[in-house]
């Protein structure tokens, strides 16, 4: 009995590590150009700065890109989020390959209102091909537009909102004590 | 080292749970509570948003964690899929001393007396397990009064003229309204309402030796930076410490009730703090884990005497899963109506509880505690755009001008609804996880319907200039926060897990004293009714042990 719990256990460990997207597999160890971030390479950190600017573009306040978005979803995916770095990986890429195919170019590369054009079509599950089969489109679009929502109007201490941005934005004082207008990193 | 023989152990230390082990320790039993958690401070989330116990996209802030706990959810085909904590469908209330009452929003409600005899009133209804309770509103209003009392409720029951009969006041004054509860309360006059300042278990003066409430902007889902909230962390379970009798054993999960030759309850089998498998033995064994756990652990106590699992010989244990359909309507005001004073939620009305032609039960409406910046993301007029420039200007110009009318509204009691053990996941010490499955009644969106349409009216009047409805009751599990009724009380073995004081029906000394007795979970709230349950239980243990009954 005693045996047989401490072998479930250790096949749960297992099974978790596994969940986690055998990190080193899938990280930076694989791509030889060295990376600063913790789990996406240069190139996705390029789109990435494209994909959160497009969920909050700037105006006349700093977007996703500014407030460090890419940095906390970076960041997420080393923890909490592990379980979509597969995810991540494998959108990203459909991504670049869906625009090589037919714009010739990269998404980053395109302009601000074709970006948006496309990641319509994803929300809206129009994508076309392999890469997008079995509603992945609009399941990357929502994990993407979620975790930036999240980066940019959560607590900064995650990697996002970075000085506070959105809470200043939305005139909501930091910290949360009434009569209190301070803003603290 | 064995551990010492005790009299009672309470298993699970939220809001049930730390009653029991207080009156039970006070009475001169020894205890040992049992809570799977450990104890939560402030400043372990503070106020992140993220990893707060309401928004919960890093994980939950008081418990459980995503690493070592799973659940499956069943689908109505069959098929299964497993989440985890911080996913809205594990259906989670907390894991800390205290649980949710650490992080909850403190709304103290007491049912009405038509909660308590639900059938009488409306009938039988198809498809529902619909039932009275086995004692009325009167027989538990002493206990009501001793939560209210003992942990400690800011209101004023005269403004209530629903309210059911009640002999003492609150305790503390009510909170004053903030700029948005104040237009409501207008509004509600207006339209011919009751309105009345919501009940709180927070201290609106300094009350038990703690100080009054500095009304921040985080409350609900967050912890108190001042411990003004009045939880059982910070009443009743430090008094039961405080007697000697009892101890706390934190970070320790229970994962069976044990049986011996005789077919007599013993004890339970326990991993603690280094997850090594222990035994504690007792004369007396309360189950408090919440609906969900207290139905797995039974479940999960199999042996030769219960092959079904304890108190399961009718195949009750687990049924009758239930939580809260919110429902209600937003509303954008030309003017700004957030003043920053939180916790936000402060007016309700309960003209909407009981007798509304056509529809069981009801609920009371009440305006929301405040929104975070990212909660707030997801707040939009149908149609409106989730993301890009548009999203952002609506963060930006409307955070402060919408307001929400929202409550729980009563669900009919489902037989499909329930907890089972999965055959197959288990967690990380091995122990079989609970599986969820079944669907709310069908008839819960007509209620719901109804009340949205009464919140959207509401609000109209309170000046919104656009308002859509936030509707609840649609398919799909309800447990949740509010989660209740699978161990349901009654005074028929065949057609209940309880009798009317908590004991499983055909075992003398086991008991369950948590939001499972519910035999309906109320248009309200339901913390209180727990609370006052862990009063009626613990209260008759201890009286009965003090005439000599040693549950044999
Ligand atoms: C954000 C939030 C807001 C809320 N707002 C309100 C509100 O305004 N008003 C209201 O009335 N209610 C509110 N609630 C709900 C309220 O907290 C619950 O109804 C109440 O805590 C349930 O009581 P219970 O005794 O049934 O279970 P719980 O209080 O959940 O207690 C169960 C305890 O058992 C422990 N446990 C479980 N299994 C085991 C095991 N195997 N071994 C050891 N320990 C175990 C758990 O960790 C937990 O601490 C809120 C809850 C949350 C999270
Ligand atoms: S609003 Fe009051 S009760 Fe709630 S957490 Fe803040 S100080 Fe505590």
């Amino acid at each position: 009995m005693e045996k047989q719990t401490k072998l479930t256990r250790r096949h749960f460990i297992a099974l978790s590590v596994l969940g986690a997207g055998g990190m080193c597999l899938l990280s930076r160890c694989s791509n030889p150009p060295l990376s600063p971030w913790r789990f996406i390479t240069v190139q996705e950190s390029d789109l990435l700065d494209a994909l959160v600017e497009q969920i909050i573009p700037t105006d006349e306040w700093p977007g996703g890109r500014d407030a460090g978005v890419t940095n906390f979803i970076d960041m997420q995916l080393t923890g909490p989020y592990t379980r979509y770095q597969e995810t991540y990986r494998k959108g990203l890429q459909a991504i670049q390959e869906t625009c090589k195919t037919k714009f010739q170019k990269r998404f980053e590369e395109l302009s601000f209102d074709q970006q948006t054009q496309f990641l319509k079509s994803m929300e809206a599950g129009k994508m076309e091909g392999k890469l997008w089969e079995k509603g992945f489109d609009r399941q990357f679009f929502r994990l993407i537009r979620d975790h930036s929502l999240q980066g940019f109007y959560g607590s900064p201490r995650h990697g996002g909102n970075k000085n506070n941005i959105s809470y200043k934005m939305m005139r909501l004082d930091y910290p949360v004590i009434v009569g209190q207008n301070r803003y603290n990193n | 080292m064995g551990n010492k023989h005790v009299n009672a152990i309470v298993v699970g230390a939220g809001a049930g749970g730390g009653i029991v082990a207080k009156e039970l320790s006070v009475a001169g039993l020894s205890v040992v509570l049992f809570e799977r958690g450990g104890w939560a401070t402030y400043d372990d989330t503070d106020t992140d948003e993220l990893k707060s116990q309401r928004t919960t996209p890093l994980g939950n802030a008081y418990g459980p964690d995503d690493l070592r706990y799973r659940r499956v959810i069943e689908n109505t085909d069959g098929s299964t899929y497993t989440v985890l904590p911080s996913e809205g469908s594990y259906n989670n209330n907390a894991a800390c001393v205290g649980s949710g009452t650490v992080s909850y929003g403190a709304m103290a409600w007491r049912f009405m007396q038509e909660d308590f005899k639900l059938k009488t009133t409306y009938g039988a209804i198809e498809g529902s397990t619909l039932a009275d309770w086995p004692f009325t509103y009167e027989d538990l209003e002493p206990c009501y009064e001793k939560a209210e009392w003992e942990i400690g409720v800011a209101g004023d029951a005269t403004q209530n003229p629903f309210g059911a009969p009640r002999k003492k006041p609150y305790p503390m004054p009510p909170f004053s309204h903030n700029k948005e509860a104040q237009l409501l309360y207008d509004a509600a006059k207006r339209l011919g309402y009751h309105p009345f300042p919501i009940p709180m278990l927070r201290n609106s003066i300094p009350y038990g030796g703690r100080p009054a409430c500095i009304r921040m902007r985080t409350c609900c889902g967050y912890a108190c930076p001042v411990n003004a909230k009045c939880g059982t962390q910070n009443t009743v379970i430090p008094v039961a410490i405080a007697t000697g009798n009892c101890e706390l054993r934190i970070n320790s999960v229970v994962s069976e009730i044990l049986v011996n030759e005789q077919g007599k309850i013993t004890g339970v089998t326990y991993f603690d703090e280094k997850n090594r498998k222990q035994i504690q033995t007792a004369d007396i064994v309360v189950v408090s884990c919440s609906a969900t756990e207290t139905a797995r652990l039974l479940l999960n106590s199999k042996s030769k005497f219960f092959p079904n699992g304890i108190g399961n010989e009718n195949d009750w244990v687990g049924r009758n899963l239930q939580g809260h359909a919110y429902t209600g309507a937003y509303g954008i005001f030309e003017d700004e109506v957030y003043d920053d004073l939180g916790p936000g939620a402060s007016v309700a009305i309960s003209d909407f509880n009981h007798h509304n032609p056509g529809i069981m039960g009801g609920g009371v409406l009440c305006n929301e505690f405040i929104r975070m910046p990212y909660s707030f993301t997801g707040i939009r007029p149908p149609g409106s755009a989730s993301w890009g420039k548009e999203h952002k200007a609506f963060q930006r110009l409307n955070f402060k001008r919408v307001a929400q009318a929202v409550g729980p509204y009563q669900e009919i009691p489902n037989f499909e609804a329930r907890v089972k053990v999965d055959p197959v996941v288990k967690d990380f010490w091995g122990i079989p996880v609970v599986r969820l499955s079944g669907s709310r009644h069908e008839k819960d969106i007509e209620g719901c319907k109804l009340m949205s349409e009464k919140a959207e009216l509401w609000l109209k009047e309170a000046g919104a200039i656009q308002t859509w409805q936030s509707l609840g009751g649609g398919k799909g599990i309800s447990g949740g926060q509010h989660q209740a009724g699978t161990c349901r009380m009654g005074n028929d073995p065949k057609t209940s897990v309880t009798d009317k004081f908590g004991r499983i029906h055909a075992v003398p000394n086991l008991f369950v004293a948590d939001g499972s007795l519910n035999v309906n979970n109320g248009g309200f709230n339901p913390a209180l009714t727990i609370m006052a349950l862990g009063f009626r239980v613990g209260g008759y243990i201890a009286s009965e042990w003090s005439k000599g009954n040693r549950f044999k």
